[in-house]
């Protein structure tokens, strides 16, 4: 398939976050406009479904919030049930530049026919930068899954991702509910399932709004968690995942 | 042993029963929730209305007082039941968390329809 004929959904999962979606809306709509635009608003408490739609977004408001992998999920069964071939997750603070969309799409029509594409935020461009703790639980969280997924991954939690239409009808029917853990075990789950997976350097900004989420306490937490959902998510039965069927 | 403790033993193993048999005949329990607490009246209505078989259970797995095999076998359904409604839990989250997800699918198809029949 020649780049520019495949139809591509960008999913923006949103909680609370009226200040910036309108913003990434509007961002993508310019920057890719092949795209369409879902926003999930995750159980949000303020406007971001509104100002999604004023920015021209389709919006699917979840009734509460199911945290990340719940909206993404929504996200990818929106994509397979109207037989999208590419959905993007960019995450709506802003730190996912929507320039870097077409390298995502393009990395998955690429001659290896990869399944999922990973934005990685270290792999030469940008200045984004992780120090202590949370830095060496990326580094042995990379090194686990680019045995699992034989490739070489450098960023396993990046959340700016491109999934393809086998990874779509996976992603449909499981994506990890853990929260946190859903970017590692996503792969987990994409690479047990025999998914190719590659990663293209993206270069990451500062967020529009919100605080990130560091901290030591937190960082050690994050780590705590990301082990577990690894582990488990390595000891389910390969046959527990399976590629949602068309309806 | 007298037989005022002998009595309140059967009393007490009864009321469970009839309670969980009740619960269950009024469909307020479903049968796969109530199975240990069935087992546990029942063995427990049992012991009550012959003592000795404790007795002899306990010789058998060498426990010196035989209460403690008592407390050994109330603790061990109160793991079972307190497991199995965790584990019922996460199913009926699991279930929740998709139905959300399809609602609001739905929902957006609905005002997408909607947004089209007002157009056209």
């Amino acid at each position: 398939m020649a780049i520019g004929d495949e139809r591509v959904l960008v999913v923006i999962p949103a909680f609370n976050e009226e200040l910036s979606v309108a913003d990434v809306v509007a961002e993508v709509r310019r920057k890719s406009p092949f795209c369409d635009v879902l926003v999930v608003d995750d159980g949000s408490t303020d406007a971001t479904s509104i100002r999604a739609a004023e920015a021209g977004a389709l919006v699917a408001t979840l009734p509460f919030n199911l945290g990340v992998g719940g909206a993404m999920r929504t996200g990818y069964r929106f994509a397979f049930q109207h037989g999208y071939d590419i959905a993007i997750q960019v995450d709506a603070d802003g730190q996912h530049d929507p320039a870097s969309i077409p390298a995502l799409v393009a990395a998955l029509g690429a001659g290896d026919g990869a399944d999922l594409v990973l934005g990685a935020r270290f792999a030469g461009e940008g200045d984004y930068r992780v120090r202590g703790p949370r830095a060496w639980a990326m580094r042995v969280l990379a090194a686990i899954l680019s045995r699992s997924a034989r490739t070489r991954l450098t960023d396993t939690t990046s959340g700016f991702r491109a999934a393809g239409r086998r990874a779509i009808a996976l992603f449909a029917e499981h994506y990890p509910a853990e929260y946190l853990g859903d970017t590692i075990e996503a792969l987990v789950i994409a690479s047990r399932r025999g998914l190719v997976i590659r990663q293209v350097p993206v270069a990451m900004r500062a967020r529009v709004a919100g605080t990130p989420s560091h901290g030591f306490a937190k960082s050690a937490i994050y780590l705590a968690r990301a082990g577990i959902a690894l582990v488990f998510a390595y000891l389910r039965p390969r046959s527990a995942y399976r590629e949602a069927l068309p309806a | 042993m007298n037989v005022t403790t002998y009595v309140f033993g059967i009393v007490a193993a009864a009321l469970v029963l009839i309670v969980v048999i009740d619960l269950l005949r009024r469909r307020r329990l479903r049968e796969r929730h109530a199975v240990w607490w069935l087992v546990a009246g029942t063995v427990a209505l049992v012991l009550a209305v012959f003592p000795a078989i404790l007795d002899w259970l306990a010789g058998l797995l060498g426990i010196a007082l035989p209460v403690n095999l008592v407390f050994f076998g109330s603790i061990a359904v109160l793991f079972l039941v307190a497991l199995q409604a965790s584990s019922e839990l996460t199913k009926l989250e699991d279930q929740t968390r998709t139905l959300a997800e399809r609602v609001a699918l739905l929902q957006l198809e609905l005002d997408r329809l909607r947004e089209e029949r007002t157009k056209g």
